[in-house]
């Protein structure tokens, strides 16, 4: 094999990557065998995997566009939890499903101005006030979605699969056969992608990450930027949560992110703060989630079923540390206040 | 007091108008005051350089020019129009553009990310439009640049060559170059000046800071000179000579050479490295098979062009960096690959090239920092504590002996200027008077008063009987201070030169790659 082979081959990434594959593989493999192989199975499976991906990616997006700027916020579990709420709360008031999801939004990114207030104005330490919002965030959902709890939502997202696509074999089930939540998820993906390695606001989000004292003699607002960022990454936080609670479940439960917002603080590290990777990572955990949920009834010890995600992040982020020897790959500024005196 | 705002009239020998016009500017950090009423006016077609000692005020005035800083009092006018700059945005929208002295450089980027970063260049810039113009300046001046290299992979040359061009970039009216030269080569310097006068030329307006006489005499028309804070002169440079302006960036008249008692007869010796390899960060033989001896009351200068292996031997001494092969006996005890504290409780000092890093600790304070050697035994600790009376004394005594100039012993070192900085480590390291002193570079970047102070203190404690192994990239200096030489090229020695056979040409050719053994004869013409 040719040397630049054999060394795409060594690299990290592809060290991860051939991981991931693997790993995925097997969980495919593993799933339909339990239920007895079936075309129909897979699809169900991929299809679900899908679902599960989509609340996991969602926030991931938004986490990485924060730490890209260089700000580290840990309360991502308590604004979906907010965002859930948020959502059922007005799409039960308004009788419409996307003015909850709007709410979702909204709430998400009044959480992250509370977040940005103390910790880029008053330049407060990013990790305790992370875990505070998370505290908050938790608590606030409880009280605006107590009166809905464990109502069945009919105001929701609906499955809508694109005519043709649809019935691709494997991809289409796969991509094509969901609510509008999850395309316009896959579109941010991509979206985001563009953003952030193909213009110049990408760049300078990026600088601000790196090395704020650089961008801020080129001219930059560090502050505003970083401001933004977070915002951007609440909306698409509480977007996460509405989408469990307006397509996902639907409705309200107590406790219904169910740690998803930390899962997705990992993915953040796992995808190299590259949304490419963020999607592959969603997949993958994704497809944790859908195996627990087939696997239910089939003889397995349910609470063991249920660490099994939390068991892969630890596994996961474990790899990485090992693999990059630190957190290679994160922005430098990381979550050190910029001050220019 | 300063006057009211005047626009210059034009004179007759040029049409030199006043850009800017900065009135009163005083700033305040805690303890100090780093501009006290300063007044600073630059004009087109002029290079006015502002020289000063380290911590004289001068970056301090250039960033508040360029909105890094808030003035606390002082006015400052663009084009006789009263200003308020607040962020480095308005002042690059004035037309004001800096070079900064600590360069402002995202590492993980490529050269090309990071131009494209500065607004200057505005919003929309295509990839190729940047390469073509990275390209054209960098050609101008002689520089060979890659506009898509990444700026960790670049050498410190380089990329004080890349700050430069990217405050060429955009044509600007008002130039700020904070300590441009330090790191450059001298057809580097050359290119560069040749540079700025084209730029005079065409009608920039140019800040020149530095602290190295020879540069502002060569390029400069008109002289501020900044001490502690205050304005002390301002001059026309075809009216001012190297001793005045150094005497009043010190307020004494300075030595700028040292003469040495000969030395005394041999003592024992200190230091033997024999038959040394070391290993650099990438894996690749730094140092490759060196031996020699220091005595007793001697200075080994050790010369070499940079990345020879001094930085990488002067660690394996000092117990920082595995040794591979080879021998390090400290008075006779052999200390290869010994920990570093009992390195230095065998009385050996150590004084590294990077003094923020390898040296003192910038976020603990001068108190903390300077009782690194010894927090661990009495008399600093006490029993389980640590003896504050006798720390606070101790550090008190020695900020007075080494003339440290900081507001108070809490400050936290990373606040001091670069002559403080050093002589904090060198009252660390030789206060005690050690028997074996490393120090590598230990004037670079210094003032000329503490460069002085500097090598003043080594030729004492040569005096007093201390071996000395000095690493310098400045030959004037290793040539004063050193009754021996070494070369250092590719890892290898090349020789060692007594003081009295050593000339400039000779160390020069072994520096680059000539053994001893293969000089050419002295002849009586060299010096």
């Amino acid at each position: 094999m040719s040397r630049k082979v054999l060394r795409t081959l060594k690299s990290r990434k592809s060290i991860l990557a051939i991981v991931a594959v693997v790993v995925i593989a097997l969980i495919y493999s593993s799933a339909p065998t339990a239920l007895g192989i079936s075309t129909s199975t897979i699809d169900f499976y991929l299809n679900l995997t899908m679902i599960m991906a989509t609340p996991l990616i969602l926030p991931t997006l938004g986490e990485i566009i924060a730490e890209l700027s260089g700000v580290l916020n840990l309360g991502l579990e308590g604004i979906m939890a907010s965002g859930a709420a948020a959502g059922v709360v007005v799409a039960y008031t308004t009788q419409n499903a996307w003015l909850g999801l709007l709410a979702s939004i909204f709430i998400g990114m009044c959480l992250a101005l509370f977040f940005d207030i103390a910790v880029i104005t008053f330049g407060a330490d990013q990790i305790p006030t992370g875990l505070g919002l998370f505290f908050f965030g938790l608590g606030l959902s409880g009280v605006i979605g107590d009166p809905y709890a464990h109502k069945v939502l009919k105001y929701r997202f609906d499955k809508t699969p694109i005519p043709v696509l649809k019935d691709i074999p494997l991809i289409g089930k796969f991509l094509f056969s969901h609510d509008c939540l999850v395309y316009i998820t896959l579109i941010l993906v991509v979206f985001f992608y563009f953003l952030i390695y193909k213009t110049k606001i990408g760049l300078v989000i990026r600088a601000v990450g790196e090395d704020p004292g650089a961008a801020d003699a080129a001219g930059h607002n560090v502050f505003l930027v970083r401001f933004i960022c977070v915002i951007i990454g609440g909306a698409l936080a509480g977007m996460g949560g509405g989408y469990l609670s307006l397509a996902f479940s639907p409705g309200w439960t107590a406790g219904m992110s169910a740690g998803r917002g930390w899962i997705a603080i990992c993915l953040t590290i796992f995808s190299l703060w590259n949304p490419a990777y963020a999607l592959i990572g969603g997949w993958l955990f994704g497809g944790i989630f859908a195996t627990v949920f087939s696997l239910q009834g089939m003889g397995v010890p349910p609470r063991i079923l249920l660490m099994l995600p939390y068991l892969l992040t630890l596994v996961v982020l474990a790899l990485i540390l090992i693999v990059t020897k630190g957190m290679k790959g994160a922005p430098s500024a990381l979550g050190i206040p910029y001050s220019r005196e | 007091m300063s006057s009211k705002v005047k626009v210059e009239a034009p004179s007759r020998s040029s049409s030199k108008e006043t850009i800017v016009q900065m009135v009163g500017i005083t700033k305040r950090f805690p303890g100090v005051v780093a501009n006290d009423h300063i007044d600073f006016d630059i004009r087109s077609g002029e290079v006015h350089a502002l020289l000063g000692e380290n911590g004289a005020g001068k970056t301090t005035l250039m960033n508040i020019l360029y909105g890094l800083y808030q003035p606390d009092e002082g006015e400052i006018y663009f084009y006789g129009q009263k200003v308020r700059i607040k962020s480095p945005k308005d002042a690059i929208r004035l037309g004001i553009v800096m070079s900064h002295q600590i360069f402002r450089q995202v590492l993980r980027f490529s050269i090309a990310e990071n131009i494209a970063l500065h607004t200057s260049l505005g919003l929309i810039l295509s990839k190729k439009e940047i390469e073509r113009r990275i390209s054209e300046i960098a050609n101008e001046l002689g520089w060979d640049i890659d506009p898509n290299a990444k700026i960790y992979q670049l050498s410190a040359e380089t990329r004080q060559k890349i700050e430069i061009v990217k405050a060429l970039l955009y044509e600007p009216k008002v130039l700020i170059l904070d300590e441009p030269t330090s790191l450059l080569s001298l057809q580097g310097k050359l290119e560069l000046f040749k540079q700025i006068k084209r730029l005079k030329e065409k009608g920039l307006g140019i800040v020149y800071i530095t602290h190295k006489l020879d540069e502002v005499l060569a390029i400069s028309d008109r002289i501020t000179i900044l001490r502690k804070g205050k304005k002390v002169k301002v001059l026309n440079t075809s009216e001012a000579t190297k001793e005045d302006l150094a005497r009043y960036m010190v307020g004494r008249d300075v030595l700028f050479t040292l003469t040495k008692t000969p030395s005394k007869k041999k003592g024992k010796p200190v230091l033997e490295v024999k038959n040394l390899h070391v290993l650099g960060d990438r894996n690749e033989k730094a140092v490759n098979g060196v031996s020699f001896t220091v005595y007793e009351g001697e200075i080994l200068g050790v010369a070499g062009v940079g990345g020879s292996g001094q930085r990488e031997l002067a660690e394996a001494i000092a117990g920082l960096r595995k040794v591979k092969t080879g021998e390090i006996r400290i008075l006779g005890e052999n200390l290869t690959n010994a920990n570093p504290r009992k390195i230095a409780e065998r009385g050996v000092g150590f004084i590294p090239e990077d003094r923020l890093v390898k040296g003192l600790v910038p976020e603990l304070d001068i108190k903390e920092n300077l009782i690194l050697r010894m927090y661990f035994k009495p008399p600093c600790r006490k029993g389980l504590f640590l003896d504050e009376d006798f720390i606070r004394k101790y550090c008190d005594e020695k900020i007075c002996q080494y003339n440290i100039v900081a507001p108070d012993l809490s400050t936290k070192v990373k606040f001091l200027s670069g002559g403080n900085l050093q002589r904090l480590l060198l009252a660390r390291e030789t206060s005690w008077n050690p028997k074996l002193l490393i120090a590598a570079y230990p004037t670079f970047g210094l003032d000329v008063a503490s460069t002085e102070y500097v090598r003043k203190l080594l030729l004492k404690l040569r005096d007093m009987g201390s071996a000395i192994l000095l690493i310098s990239e400045d030959l004037d200096e290793i040539m004063m201070l050193s009754d021996r030489i070494a070369v250092l090229y590719e890892g290898k020695l090349m020789g060692i030169l007594n003081a009295e056979e050593a000339t400039k040409e000779r160390i020069g050719l072994m520096m680059t790659g000539t053994p001893k053994e293969k000089l050419p004869n002295k002849t009586d013409k060299d010096t």
